[in-house]
């Protein structure tokens, strides 16, 4: 979970990914923004997230994006 | 729709892109975002370098222009040409057809049929379908497809959803009958429930272009646009394509008797680097066998990057002993098509500056 979180620190260094619960409508992430994060944990993690699971509802916080990875085989 | 066409074929391309390049490193202070994000949507994208066309141009004129070409190096003589089709969203009027236009300027005989077709990045596919269901009248010996827009004019400078993959072209492709037994299959599927997802919502009848659609507005994510300009809902798009095109593709692959493995390349339209790499993960289908690299060089110019990317890419095999393809496109309206033919022994296969 850290490590997903130091991810999101990097794409958008103003925000505190651990305090929110809904990152797209506190305005912390935009869908280029999940773009970016999902090509970013393909490479970090050796996977190729379907493009069919790249839906807002999956990006809303740390742990339904890590719910995302363990469905993909990353081991959480 | 599925269509079933025999003895026809794709006998020359050639694609008219503006001389002028814009740089997307060049562009990024336009946008109202950090330079790292940016740079990162850069990478991930394939951003890189788009042509656009100065102030004023349209697309009769990298037509005339591409065509007059054609005549002058004897790869196409007027006489020959028994129909012209368009494929747009951006004609130079609401009328007359921009086909008559220019049929017009290039002095092309009265007995010319000249179609304007309102589609857009699958219109590459619909387009030849429209030239082969042409082809069957006994009359009709050489139809001249062209896939054209110039959405530049049409889009928001400072929508970074938009703006810096857009890029405007012309592809002219020759269609002609096959002397040799061909097979070509076909498949269309549109949705109008959802045309809203891609749509320029003034300057049609139902909302003329006032001042007042013309101001630009916030509409989120630091990006300006008016009503006057493209909107995509790119994540509907993103999903769209991921959902519906797959499918598209096994319905021609299953009704030729085609394995997969068979297709030595997927050239699909071209709307940006990591769609198509989704894509092609979606499909198993090996990403050197699904170009996507025309975004990087040209930006995304609607129905024509299909044959831009055959010309940047498979040129010379085209013109040689050839290749099987799978032709995809999707878009506006919403539609997503395919189509599996024989591209080879072209004429002619390349890419010229407008200037």
């Amino acid at each position: 979970m850290k490590q997903l979180a130091d991810i999101l620190k990097e794409i958008r260094p103003e925000f505190d990914f651990t305090t929110s619960q809904d990152f797209l409508a506190d305005g912390m992430l935009d869908s280029f923004d999940m773009v970016t994060l999902v090509s970013t944990l393909d490479k970090t993690f050796g996977i190729s997230i379907p493009g069919t699971d790249i839906v807002p509802e999956n990006f809303q916080n740390l742990e339904t994006i890590s719910a995302l990875l363990r469905k993909c085989g990353v081991q959480a | 729709m599925n269509f079933t066409f025999r003895n026809k074929r794709i006998s020359g391309m050639l694609a008219v892109v503006p001389a002028r390049e814009l740089k997307f490193l060049d562009e990024m202070k336009n946008f109202n975002a950090p330079e790292g994000r940016s740079r990162k949507l850069m990478e991930t994208m394939g951003y890189d370098r788009r042509r656009l066309v100065e102030d004023g141009v349209c697309v009769s004129d990298l037509a005339v222009f591409g065509l007059q070409q054609l005549f002058d190096r004897g790869l196409l003589k007027k006489d020959e040409i028994d129909a012209l089709i368009l494929v747009t969203q951006t004609p130079d009027h609401l009328l007359p057809p921009t086909t008559n236009i220019i049929q017009g300027r290039l002095g092309l005989g009265k007995d010319v049929l000249c179609l304007d077709i309102s589609q857009g990045c699958a219109g590459f596919v619909v387009g030849l379908i429209e030239a082969f269901m042409l082809l069957e009248q006994e009359e009709v010996r050489k139809v001249v497809l062209i896939n054209s827009d110039v959405l530049s004019r049409k889009a928001s400078p400072k929508d970074r959803n938009i703006y810096p993959l857009i890029g405007d072209a012309a592809a002219i492709t020759i269609l002609e009958r096959d002397p040799k037994p061909s097979v070509i299959h076909a498949t269309v599927k549109m949705d109008g429930a959802r045309n809203e997802t891609l749509i320029i919502p003034a300057g049609g009848m139902r909302l003329p272009c006032t001042p007042e659609t013309a101001q630009l507005v916030d509409v989120g994510d630091n990006n300006l646009r008016a009503k006057d300009h493209l909107y995509m809902d790119g994540s509907g798009v993103f999903n769209f394509v991921q959902t519906e095109v797959p499918g598209v593709i096994e319905e021609v692959l299953k009704r030729s008797g085609t394995p997969i493995e068979s297709v030595d390349y997927f050239l699909c339209h071209q709307p940006n680097r990591f769609m198509l790499q989704k894509l092609a993960d979606k499909m198993k289908v090996p990403h050197s066998k699904m170009p996507n690299n025309v975004v990087e060089r040209f930006g995304n110019s609607s129905g024509a990057t299909v044959p831009i990317a055959i010309m940047i890419n498979l040129a010379e095999k085209a013109r040689g002993s050839g290749f099987l393809a799978c032709l995809s496109g999707f878009g506006v309206g919403l539609t997503w098509s395919s189509m599996l033919t024989r591209v080879e022994q072209l004429a002619f296969c390349e890419m010229i500056d407008f200037a």
